[in-house]
C-alpha cells in the first residue's frame, strides 16, 4: 500500500561537507541572483536595468572624486561591522551600534568645542579619540552589564539605549551646545579639532584598515578571541571550561562600544566637522548586513562595505540623472542579504526530491 | 465477555538513525481503563505513544482504531481521531489566559470565548477539575498547567487520553487529585494511557499494566494480579552477561568525601537532598536511578557548575590533607590542583564545542595556558593528534568540526580529552548513551584503565547489566536521595530496581 511508508515530496539532508572553492562560488552567485532580482523594481519604474547599474557604476567608481566619496562612505560601515563583529560572534545581539556611534561622537564633540584652544592639534585629537572609544565602550557595557547581572534582552535594551544617545544629542544640539540662538545647531569645529586627510580622504580610512587586520587577529588568534567563539557556540559548554560568561561579555561589549565610539569620533572630526543627532545615520543598523554578509570574517567586510558603499553613492547619482529614488540601493541591499542569507541554507543543506522511478533527485 | 479495543497497535518499529527505538510493539487499549505504560528511561514509551498522537509516524507496523486501519501523520490526524496527548513539557502559551489556550488552534469557535468559558465550565465540573479560564498561564502553578493541557485535549473532544509521566512534577497531594480525575474520566468511559516508571502509582490507579524493555514489548498483565517486585523483573529483565573485565585495584583509598549535599533548582524543587558518599580512588562507583533523579546535578555540583544550598564535598590529597570544593567554581577547583575530570551527559551542549575541530576543543582545558594573550595552539593540536590516533577517532583532520562527526566519535574526543589532564576524580554522565558497541567497550576499558591508575571514577549510567559488571559500587538515587550503595559483586538487578523505584520511608514522610 502507497499509504505506509510514503516520502515526502522534498526532504533535506545535511552536507557533512563542502570544499571552500565550491562555498565560495556559491555566495558570489547569490550576488549575481541579488544583482539579476534587482533588475525587478528598476523596470517596473520603467528604466533599463543595464544603464541604471552602468549609472551606479559610474556614479561611484569612475572618477577620483567619486570614488574618495564612496570610500567615505565606506569607512564607518567598516569600523562599525568590526565593532558588531565579536559581539554576534559571541550570540550577543548588539544592535546598538547606533547609539554606541553617536555616544562616542558626543564625548569627541565635547573636547572639539571645548578644548581645541587649550591643547595641541594631536593631543586634542588623541583625547577626542580617547573620549570617543571610553563614552562608547560604557554605553555599550551598561545592556551587557544588566544582561550578565539579570539576563535582560540585550537586542530590546541596546535598540532602546539607541533612542536614548540620540535624544541627548538632541537635546545638547538644541541647549547646551547650541552655537547661534535659535539655529539648533552645534557650531563647526574648529580646524584643530578635524582629522587630517591622507590622500584627500580623511585618515580614518587608515584607522579602519589597521582596525580590520586587529580585529582578524583578535578574534582567530586570542585567548580572548577564544572565549568569544566558546561563547557563541554555547554557554554551558563555556561555563563548563571555567569560563566567566558574563565578565566576558560585558569585556566583549565594551570593546565593541569602544569600537563604535571610535567610529563617532572618525565622523565627526573627519567627514562631518560637527555634531547633530543623525549623525550615526543607520550605519550602526546597516554595518549588521555587513558583518553578516562577510560571515563575521574581517577582511570580507572591507569588499562587503565597499559593495554597499558603491550602491548607495551610485543611488544617488541614479536619481539625480534618472530620477530613479535612491532608495532602489535600499531594495537592492536588502534583496542582497535574502540571497546571501539563504544562499547559506544550500550551503549547509542539499534538497532531495522524491522522483516517480524511486530513485532519489539530490539538488 | 470479548471486549473490543477501541486501539490496537500491531508491529509497531521506529528507528533512529541505527537505533531501534521500538521493535515490533503490540498494544491494546479498551475503552473505560487506564493503562500504565511502564519501563525505564528510554525504553521507547515516550516514542510509541508520539506515535500515537501523531508526532512520529512508525517506520512500519499498523494502528487499529475500532477495529479500522487508520493512518495519523500529524497531531492533528489524531485530533480528528479522538486521541489526544499531555506531553511532558506543557506546550502552552504563557501570556495567554487558560481559555485562550484551550481554544487555540481550533478555528470553528472563532474566538467565542464566552461560549468556550461555559464548555470549560462543563468539562471542569464533569471530572472534578479547579481552573479559572480566565486567567493567565504565566500565574499558574505547574499542576494547574498540567490541568489546562488536559483540559484542553478534552475540549477537543477526545476519547483517549495519552498522559506523559504525569506526575513528575506534582505534590503527593496534586497526584492524588489528578488520580480522581482520571478515575472520572474512566467512570465516563475514557480510555487512559499514563507514561510512567513510579511502581506504587502504577499499583494505584491502573487497570493493566504494559511493559517495555529496551524498545521491545516484554507483556501485559492486569494490574490486580501483579506486584511491584513482579513488575520490576519485567522492567530490568535477566541480567545479561556482557564480559566487561573488572580487575581489583589493590589500595583504595578516601579520594572524595561527599556530606549532605543539597541543591534546589529555580523552580524551588529539591534537585539533591543530603547526598552522602565517599568515593574511593582505584573504584568505579557506579550511580543508578530513573533519569532525573539527581544525577545531572549531583555531577554539576561536584564539578563547581551546579550552586549547592548545604553541604560538603571534601577531596582528599595523596598525602592524606583535604580541601574542601564545595562553592568553587570550575576554574579555582583547577587552580586548586584537584584534577576533576567531567564527562557530561550533553556532549556537544555542554563538554565540547561543535563549531571546532579537535584542536579547538583540546584548548578548552588548555586555553589559559602559556604567556601573554595570543592562543598557544602547539600543544593541543599535539594533544589532538594523539587522541585521534590512539583512539582511533575517524575525522578527516584536526580542525574538522567535531558536531559533524559520529556520535561515538564525539565521545571519544571528550572522553579522550578529559583523561589527557590525569584526573584525581572522573565524573562521568551516560558515557556509552547513543554509542554502538564497539565504542561502548572502548569507553568501558578506558575508565577501567583510569581506575587501575588510581582515579576515583564515578559513572552514571542507565545500563543496570553494565553498571553491574563495570562497577565496584553502586549508588542508587531515588528522588534526589540517596536510596542505597551497594557492592555491585553481591547485589542484583531486582535489588537495584526496587531502589530505583521505590521511595524508601524517609521520603514518604518528608512529604507529609
Amino acid at each position: 500500500m502507497s499509504e505506509e511508508v510514503r516520502t515526502p515530496l522534498i526532504r533535506l539532508e545535511k552536507r557533512s561537507g563542502m570544499d571552500k572553492k565550491k562555498v565560495w562560488a556559491i555566495r558570489v552567485a547569490s550576488i549575481l541572483v541579488a544583482l539579476i532580482l534587482g533588475c525587478i523594481p528598476m523596470i517596473i519604474s520603467g528604466n533599463n536595468p543595464f544603464s541604471a547599474y552602468g549609472v551606479i557604476i559610474q556614479g561611484s567608481l569612475s572618477r577620483p572624486v567619486y570614488i574618495r566619496q564612496t570610500i567615505k562612505i565606506a569607512i564607518p560601515l567598516l569600523g562599525c561591522a568590526l565593532a558588531i563583529a565579536p559581539c554576534f560572534k559571541m550570540r550577543f545581539w548588539n544592535i546598538g551600534a547606533e547609539g554606541q556611534i553617536t555616544i562616542g561622537a558626543m564625548c569627541a564633540t565635547y573636547f572639539a568645542l571645548y578644548w581645541y584652544d587649550k591643547v595641541p592639534h594631536v593631543v586634542l585629537l588623541l583625547i577626542m579619540f580617547l573620549a570617543a572609544v571610553i563614552g562608547g565602550g560604557i554605553w555599550a557595557l551598561i545592556p551587557a552589564f544588566f544582561k550578565a547581572k539579570w539576563n535582560t534582552n540585550e537586542t530590546l535594551f541596546t535598540l532602546m539605549m539607541n533612542y536614548i544617545a540620540i535624544g541627548i544629542v538632541a537635546w545638547l544640539q538644541g541647549g547646551p551646545w547650541e552655537g547661534r540662538k535659535g539655529s539648533q545647531l552645534i557650531p563647526m569645529f574648529n580646524d584643530a579639532a578635524r582629522l587630517p586627510d591622507v590622500f584627500k580622504v580623511h585618515c580614518g580610512w587608515i584607522v579602519v584598515l589597521v582596525l580590520v587586520v586587529l580585529m582578524y587577529i583578535y578574534m582567530n588568534k586570542t585567548k580572548q578571541g577564544y572565549e568569544i567563539a566558546v561563547i557563541g557556540d554555547s554557554v554551558n559548554t563555556a561555563r563548563y571550561a571555567g569560563m566567566n560568561v558574563g565578565q566576558i561579555m560585558m569585556r566583549t561589549m565594551f570593546i565593541s562600544g569602544a569600537i563604535s565610539g571610535l567610529v563617532g569620533f572618525l565622523t565627526v572630526s573627519g567627514a562631518n566637522y560637527t555634531l547633530f543627532s543623525g549623525v550615526a545615520d543607520g550605519v550602526g543598523f546597516t554595518a549588521i548586513t555587513v558583518a553578516w554578509l562577510s560571515q563575521l570574517n574581517s577582511f570580507a567586510m572591507i569588499a562587503i562595505s565597499m559593495m554597499l558603499a558603491v550602491l548607495e553613492k551610485g543611488a544617488n547619482t541614479l536619481q539625480t540623472r534618472l530620477q530613479v529614488p535612491a532608495s532602489i540601493s535600499d531594495i537592492i541591499t536588502g534583496i542582497l542579504l535574502f540571497t546571501m542569507l539563504s544562499c547559506e541554507f544550500f550551503i549547509n543543506y542539499r534538497i532531495i526530491f522524491r522522483s516517480r522511478t524511486g530513485k532519489e533527485e539530490k539538488v | 465477555m470479548e471486549k473490543k479495543p477501541i486501539i490496537e497497535m500491531r508491529g509497531i518499529t521506529k528507528r533512529f538513525g541505527q537505533v531501534a527505538a521500538n521493535d515490533d510493539i503490540n498494544l491494546e487499549l479498551y475503552c473505560g481503563e487506564i493503562l500504565a505504560l511502564l519501563g525505564e528511561n528510554g525504553s521507547g514509551k515516550t516514542t510509541l505513544m508520539n506515535m500515537l498522537s501523531g508526532i512520529y509516524q512508525p517506520d512500519s507496523g499498523e494502528i487499529y482504531e475500532n477495529g479500522e486501519r487508520i493512518y495519523i501523520r500529524s497531531p492533528h490526524d489524531a485530533f480528528l481521531h479522538g486521541i489526544g496527548m499531555i506531553h511532558q513539557h506543557y506546550k502552552l502559551i504563557e501570556v495567554f489566559t487558560a481559555a485562550q489556550n484551550i481554544i487555540l488552534g481550533l478555528d470553528e469557535e472563532k474566538m467565542d470565548l464566552a461560549k468556550t468559558n461555559v464548555r470549560v465550565k462543563e468539562i471542569c465540573d464533569r471530572y472534578g477539575f479547579e481552573i479559572d479560564p480566565a486567567r493567565k498561564v504565566y500565574d499558574m502553578s505547574v499542576s494547574q498547567k498540567q490541568t489546562i493541557e488536559i483540559v484542553k485535549v478534552l475540549y477537543r473532544g477526545a476519547e483517549i487520553l495519552i498522559l506523559d509521566e504525569p506526575t513528575a512534577v506534582l505534590t503527593p497531594q496534586e497526584t492524588q487529585k489528578l488520580f480522581n480525575v482520571l478515575r472520572n474520566m474512566k467512570e465516563d468511559g475514557k480510555a487512559i494511557i499514563i507514561i510512567t516508571h513510579k511502581l506504587n502509582e502504577v499499583m494505584e490507579v491502573s487497570d493493566r499494566v504494559a511493559v517495555l524493555r529496551k524498545g521491545r514489548y516484554v507483556g501485559c498483565v492486569d494490574t490486580k494480579d501483579t506486584d511491584p517486585q513482579a513488575l520490576t523483573d519485567m522492567m530490568v529483565g535477566h541480567s545479561v552477561s556482557l564480559n566487561i573485565d573488572r580487575p581489583r585495584y589493590e589500595h583504595p583509598e578516601k579520594r572524595l568525601i561527599v556530606e549532605n549535599l543539597t541543591c534546589i533548582d529555580d523552580e524551588g524543587v529539591k534537585k539533591l537532598d543530603s547526598v552522602s558518599f565517599t568515593a574511593y580512588s582505584g573504584e568505579i562507583l557506579g550511580v543508578a536511578g530513573i533519569s532525573g533523579s539527581g544525577q545531572k546535578e549531583l555531577l554539576e555540583a561536584m564539578s563547581g557548575l551546579y550552586p549547592l544550598r548545604e553541604g560538603s564535598i571534601r577531596f582528599v590529597n595523596d598525602d592524606g590533607s583535604e580541601k574542601e570544593l564545595a562553592g568553587l567554581p570550575p576554574m579555582k577547583i583547577r587552580k586548586a590542583g584537584v584534577g576533576m575530570a567531567f564527562v557530561p551527559e550533553d556532549r556537544l551542549g555542554m563538554g565540547l564545542v561543535g563549531s571546532m575541530g579537535m584542536t579547538g576543543n583540546m584548548m578548552l582545558r588548555s586555553w589559559k595556558d602559556g604567556k601573554g594573550a595570543l592562543l598557544h595552539k602547539k600543544d593541543p593540536n599535539a594533544l589532538a593528534k594523539k587522541i585521534l590516533e590512539e583512539l582511533d577517532v575517524v575525522t578527516p583532520d584536526v580542525n574538522f568540526p567535531v558536531r559533524k562527526l559520529s556520535g561515538g566519535n564525539v565521545q571519544k574526543v571528550l572522553v579522550g580529552r578529559e583523561i589527557s589532564i590525569g584526573p584525581a576524580v572522573l565524573l562521568t554522565a551516560y558515557a556509552v548513551r547513543g554509542l554502538d558497541i564497539n565504542t561502548s567497550y572502548t569507553i568501558y576499558n578506558l575508565l577501567t584503565e583510569q581506575k587501575m591508575k588510581g582515579v576515583a571514577v564515578i559513572y552514571v549510567g542507565e545500563d543496570l547489566d553494565v553498571l553491574l559488571e563495570l562497577a565496584d559500587r553502586i549508588l542508587v538515587l531515588c528522588g534526589g536521595q540517596v536510596s542505597g550503595i551497594v557492592d555491585a559483586r553481591k547485589t542484583t538487578k531486582d535489588e537495584i530496581g526496587l531502589l530505583m523505584t521505590q521511595f524508601n520511608s524517609k521520603e514518604e514522610k518528608a512529604h507529609e
